[in-house]
C-alpha cells in the first residue's frame, strides 16, 4: 500500500465515560473521541455498532452537548423497544465500553449565537435534543439573543433535561422556556395542557422581543408536521424554518 | 472494531442480503424526512419547467404533464439515514418522455432538480436518461402524499434517496457538476449507495 492511499478513516473510537438517566426511556452517554473534534449546536453524529461476523447498525443521534464544554460529548438516547442500537446502548453499554462514531454531521440544522435571532425552537419528546444543544451554546457564550422554547413531551416525568431547562429560564435573561404535557395538567402558568397549536405558537411568538429570525422544529414526523404548519399559520414565513424529522 | 455485547440478531436473511447496500437495514415503513415545512401545491397552481441555465424550455401544466406517457418502476430505495426499503411501486414520467416531449437532446452533463420548497439537488444527466429516473406521480397506485413529495418528486432509485428531490416542479440542465441544496451541507455530490457515499469525503 502506498502513503497516499493510507487516508484516515472517518469513524473513529469513542469511549462511554459516563452514563446518567434522564427520564425512564431517556438517557445521556458522555462519549470521549479518540479524535476530538469541533462542531456546532445542531448537528448529529453517527453511531456504528459491529457484531462478531461482521454485521454491522449504525444510526444517527444528535449532539446534546455545546461546543464549548469540552471534548467529550453527549448523546441523548431514547430507548425504542423495536430498536437495534438504543436497546444496546440502554441495556448493554456501561462505562469504559467503546463504540465507533463518525461525525460531526449535518450543516442545515445548526445555530451559533452569531447566527442571530429572536430564535423560536419547538421540540417533541427526544426532538429537544439538538435544541438543547442551542440552548446550552447560548448560555455557554452569554448570548443575549432571545430565544423561545415550546418543548412538547406527554407527561412531567418525560421533560428531558428539565432543571436544566427551569434553571436558564429562571436567570430571566432572554432564554424563555413554555413547556406543553399532552397528558397532564399544566404546572407553571405559562405552560400548556395540550398539542402544539396556532394559538400557541402566537402566544410564544409575543414572548419575543420581535418576530422570530429562525424557527428549528425537531420531533417525530407527525409532531414537526403539525408544529411547522403551526408556526406557518401564526405568520413564520417557511423559508424561516428549519425542521428535523425522525421516525415513520 | 467488534462492540461488546452486540449480536447480529437484526441480519437481513442472506436471501435479501444481496439487496441491501453497505450500511442500510430494512425498513417496512416509510419514513418521511425534509428539511423544511411540507409545501401544500395544489395540482391547478403546480407546473413543471425543464430549464437549459436560466432559460426555461418548455413548461408544463398538470394536465399537459399528466397526458405525457406514464411509465412504472417498481424499485428498492435507499435513505441515507440508512433505511432501505424493498418493492416501492412508482407511476410517472420518465425523463426520457420528458426530453422526448420537448423535442430534445440532453444539452449538457449535469442537472439540477428544483422544488417548490426551493430544494436543489445534483443528478449527472446520465443518471436520468436510458428509463433510470422518472417524474414520479403515484406511489401504490395513488396520489403521492404532500409528506412523500407529492404533487410530484423525482425517482431517482439507484441513488440515495435524497436526490428524489420532493416537490419538484423542474430540471435546469448546468454547464457544470453544481451542488444542491445537502451537497453543499456535508453531503456527498453523487450519493452511491453501494459505494456508501454519504457524506463529502467519502470515495
Amino acid at each position: 500500500m502506498s502513503e497516499t492511499a493510507a487516508t484516515q478513516s472517518p469513524w473513529q473510537t469513542v469511549t462511554i465515560t459516563r452514563i446518567e438517566k434522564r427520564t425512564p426511556r431517556v438517557t445521556s452517554f458522555f462519549l470521549q473521541p479518540s479524535r476530538p473534534f469541533t462542531y456546532r449546536a445542531g448537528q448529529h453524529v453517527d453511531v456504528r455498532l459491529t457484531a462478531p461476523d461482521g454485521y454491522q447498525a449504525r444510526r444517527s443521534y444528535s449532539i446534546a452537548s455545546a461546543p464549548e464544554t469540552g471534548e467529550t460529548i453527549e448523546l441523548a438516547i431514547e430507548k425504542l423497544d423495536d430498536g437495534e442500537v438504543s436497546p444496546f446502548f440502554h441495556e448493554v453499554a456501561a462505562v469504559g465500553d467503546e463504540v465507533e462514531l463518525r461525525g460531526p454531521l449535518g450543516g442545515h440544522f445548526v445555530w451559533s449565537d452569531s447566527d442571530g435571532g429572536p430564535l423560536l425552537l419547538v421540540g417533541g419528546g427526544s426532538g429537544v435534543v439538538p435544541l438543547m444543544a442551542m440552548i446550552r451554546h447560548r448560555a455557554a457564550r452569554k448570548s443575549l439573543v432571545p430565544v423561545a422554547l415550546v418543548f412538547s413531551v406527554r407527561v412531567w416525568d418525560e421533560i428531558i433535561f428539565r432543571d436544566e431547562l427551569i434553571g436558564l429560564n429562571d436567570r430571566q435573561d432572554g432564554f424563555d422556556l413554555v413547556l406543553t404535557l399532552t397528558r397532564e395538567p399544566a404546572r407553571r402558568p405559562q405552560d400548556y395542557a395540550r398539542r402544539v397549536d396556532v394559538h400557541m405558537m402566537v402566544q410564544t411568538m409575543m414572548r419575543l422581543p420581535e418576530p422570530p429570525g429562525l424557527a428549528f422544529v425537531c420531533g417525530s414526523n407527525a409532531f414537526v408536521s403539525a408544529a411547522a404548519q403551526a408556526l406557518i399559520d401564526a405568520g413564520v414565513p417557511a423559508g424561516l424554518i428549519r425542521t428535523e424529522r425522525y421516525g415513520v | 472494531m467488534v462492540t461488546r455485547g452486540f449480536s447480529s440478531g437484526r441480519k437481513p436473511p442472506t436471501d435479501t442480503d444481496a439487496r441491501i447496500p453497505p450500511g442500510q437495514y430494512l425498513e417496512q415503513g416509510f419514513p418521511v424526512l425534509s428539511a423544511g415545512p411540507t409545501p401544500r401545491v395544489r395540482t391547478d397552481d403546480w407546473s413543471f419547467t425543464l430549464k437549459h441555465g436560466p432559460r426555461p424550455i418548455k413548461k408544463w401544466s398538470w394536465a399537459e404533464f399528466n397526458a405525457l406517457p406514464m411509465s412504472k418502476m417498481t424499485r428498492d430505495i435507499h435513505c441515507v439515514t440508512a433505511w432501505t426499503k424493498f418493492d416501492t411501486a412508482w407511476q410517472g414520467v420518465l425523463v426520457d418522455d420528458i426530453l422526448a416531449d420537448a423535442g430534445i437532446e440532453p444539452p449538457t452533463a449535469f442537472t439540477l432538480a428544483l422544488s417548490y420548497d426551493g430544494y436543489t439537488t445534483n443528478v449527472p444527466t446520465k443518471d436520468l436518461t436510458a428509463g433510470k429516473a422518472m417524474v414520479a406521480l403515484l406511489y401504490e397506485g395513488k396520489p403521492i402524499t404532500a409528506d412523500h413529495g407529492g404533487p410530484a418528486r423525482l425517482l431517482v432509485p439507484h441513488l440515495y434517496f435524497w436526490k428524489s428531490a420532493k416537490w419538484v416542479n423542474g430540471l435546469q440542465f448546468t454547464e457544470r457538476d453544481e451542488p444542491g441544496f445537502w451537497e453543499l451541507r456535508g453531503y456527498h455530490i453523487y450519493g452511491d449507495p453501494w459505494r456508501e457515499q454519504r457524506y463529502t469525503g467519502d470515495p
